[in-house]
């Protein structure tokens, strides 16, 4: 069989399927998205922290995903909720880390004159530091979605659904068409949320900070 | 008014400022001077609250600046900058109309105060308002720095070597703005800086500290006659040099001393012969004393004199006398209201002791710009 027709013929299962996969990607960069700002925003008002902090996170982020389903598998059980915890934790750190870059790189000379003019703490943060860290700060969520793009497909594995499951039938029963099944529209995914996210950081970016053509 | 009471910081065992006590009145264009790292902004930031002293206190028109919140006193006073700190992200307009916002002002009022100032420094609204920082230039950038600390009309503004980044011909321009705004909206000015051709210019009272400590608070004038420190001379340096012999201050300096004078008994035909040898048309005229009595003119003799007579007879003693102790520029105020040609200049005995003409006078100044000159 030909993979348009294996396509065709399975169209409505694999579009819940990739329903599910944006599902599991959308609320997991969402949930580590409100983790992350905050916590970067904090680290950057107590820098002694900040490198332990983020040593920590990117410790989490080099353990392998199957050995976070595994545990995840153990405490949590089987299903959406123990696949969204492991994908959440993963999106936490490129976006916590571009927080604390993004408002750190923030140049004194506009956090003294805010603060020296009489803006309050928040003023400071919301006015100043956080509109000169967007940029940074969604191209943190960018990379954070295209991550967890490809990890949701591990999420297959622990019965969460999405394009993953397509990929583990395929490689159990030796079936490549399953696994191409699987695997283009996630690599389409991670393209097209790559794109919207890149668009947004572009139309987010205050005028006068756009490189000037 | 801005006063210092027993002002101490410490940073740890480093002492920054040291007991420092200093009164600026209201409309004062104060300029604090010093080495690096003497104190200079620390001493700035001690006046709206970026830094809390301990010991001592700061009041602002008699009222400790501690009972009112930092931030409610930095909206009440204008903060301006090296790194000019205009937010990149935000429009001309919108960086003016910061505090006024920040104050709740109603947005009409604000694009007014922007319409105002943007007209103090000639920028066009219709062209500059809506540009973002990064397409000015950087003494554009400054001015509208300037502009931001002037917004809600804090009646005091520090200012933290705002000019110390732009080349010298903008950093002028901009001292002459800033000292016109100054003069025109009556602020007391806090003007914090190592260039002491810009103190000079701009001060109305310098503050010289050194290790956080006072050297020197006084008069640009006062400073550069009598630098209480050697540390001061040396920042005045060339100032010194050059202003001392420079400006001829007192009468006698502006004077040519070969004077023609004539005696009181001296008949007119005699002095009419004086006159005529010496190329001149009037003679000083003295008693026996040598004391100073009037001039006497070659047209009065010849209008109504007699032959025979003293000159003594036609004496004019409306003629334009000068103390030569006295201030050059009392002489040369006279000189210029009266259609006379010269001032003569007395001893305290009133003896003659010189003249000055116009020619004198440009003589002297032109000896005191470019050395002897020949006459
Ligand atoms: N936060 C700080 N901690 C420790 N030392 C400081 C701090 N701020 C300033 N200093 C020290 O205080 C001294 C005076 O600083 P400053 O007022 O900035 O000097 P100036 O503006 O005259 O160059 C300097 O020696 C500086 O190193
Ligand atoms: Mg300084």
């Amino acid at each position: 069989m030909n993979l348009t027709t294996l396509f065709l013929a399975n169209w409505p299962a694999i579009a819940r399927s990739l329903a599910t996969h944006i599902m599991l990607v959308v609320v997991s960069v969402g949930l580590g998205t409100i983790t992350a700002i905050p916590l970067g925003i904090v680290l950057t008002r107590h820098r002694r922290f900040a490198p332990a902090v983020l040593a920590v996170a990117g410790m989490i982020q080099t353990i392998p995903g199957l050995v976070m389903l595994g545990f995840a598998l153990v405490l949590l059980g089987i299903g959406t909720v123990p696949a969204l915890a492991v994908l959440t934790i993963y999106s936490i750190l490129p976006i916590l880390q571009n927080t604390y870059t993004g408002i750190s790189e923030v140049s004194p000379a506009y956090t003294d004159a805010a603060k020296g003019i009489g803006m309050t703490a928040m003023q400071v943060l919301f006015k100043v530091e956080l509109p000169l860290a967007r940029e940074t700060i969604i191209s943190g969520i960018r990379i954070s979605t295209v991550y967890i793009v490809s990890w949701a497909t591990l999420a297959g594995m622990i019965g969460a659904g999405g394009m993953g499951d397509w990929i583990w039938t395929g490689l159990a029963t030796y079936n490549t068409g399953y696994i191409l099944i699987g695997a283009i529209p996630s690599a389409l995914l991670a393209f097209a949320f790559s794109a919207a996210l890149g668009g947004l950081q572009r139309l987010l970016t205050p005028r006068g900070l756009r490189r000037q053509p | 008014m801005i006063e210092f009471r027993n002002v101490t910081k410490r940073y740890g065992a480093v002492t920054v400022l040291d007991d420092v006590s200093f009164t600026i009145k209201s409309g004062e264009f104060v300029v604090v001077i010093g080495p690096s790292g003497c104190g200079k902004t620390t001493t700035l930031r001690t006046i709206n609250r970026l830094i809390e002293p301990k010991p001592g206190t700061v009041f602002i028109d008699g009222k400790d600046v501690t009972l009112q919140s930092g931030v409610e006193l930095r909206r009440s006073i204008g903060y301006v900058i090296q790194q000019i700190g205009l937010f990149p992200n935000m429009t001309v307009e919108e960086n003016i109309a910061v505090v006024p916002k920040l104050l709740k002002y109603p947005p009409e009022e604000c694009r007014t105060i922007v319409h105002d100032l943007l007209a103090l420094v000639n920028m066009p609204w219709d062209e500059y308002a809506h540009k973002y920082p990064n397409q000015l230039s950087g003494g554009q950038q400054q001015r509208i720095g300037v502009l931001r600390a002037l917004a809600a009309s804090p009646p005091i503004v520090l200012m933290d070597e705002p000019f110390g980044a732009l080349d010298p011909v903008t950093r002028e321009g901009l001292q002459e703005e800033v000292k016109r705004i100054q003069k025109k909206l009556k602020k007391t000015i806090v003007f914090v800086t190592h260039d002491m051709d810009e103190a000079l210019r701009l001060a109305d009272t310098i503050i010289f500290m050194d290790k956080g400590k006072i050297l020197q608070m006084a008069s640009p004038e006062e400073m550069l006659h009598k630098p209480a420190d050697t540390l001061i001379k040396n920042f005045l340096g060339r100032h010194i040099e050059e202003e001392t012999p420079s400006a001829p201050k007192r009468a006698e300096e502006f004077m040519k001393k070969r004077v023609y004078t004539v005696n009181e008994n001296v008949k007119t035909l005699q002095s009419i012969e004086r006159m005529r040898k010496r190329e001149v048309n009037s003679l000083v005229v003295i008693d026996d004393e040598e004391r100073y009595l009037g001039t006497v003119s070659i047209e009065e003799i010849k209008r109504r004199g007699k032959a025979g007579r003293a000159v003594s007879e036609y004496l004019n003693t409306d003629t334009l006398t000068v103390n030569r102790n006295s201030d050059a520029k009392e002489a040369l105020d006279k000189l210029l209201a009266s259609t006379e040609n010269y001032v003569i200049v007395l001893n305290d005995d009133r003896s003659v002791a010189g003249i000055i003409t116009r020619t004198s006078t440009a003589k002297a100044l032109g000896e005191a710009l470019w050395g002897e000159i020949e006459a």
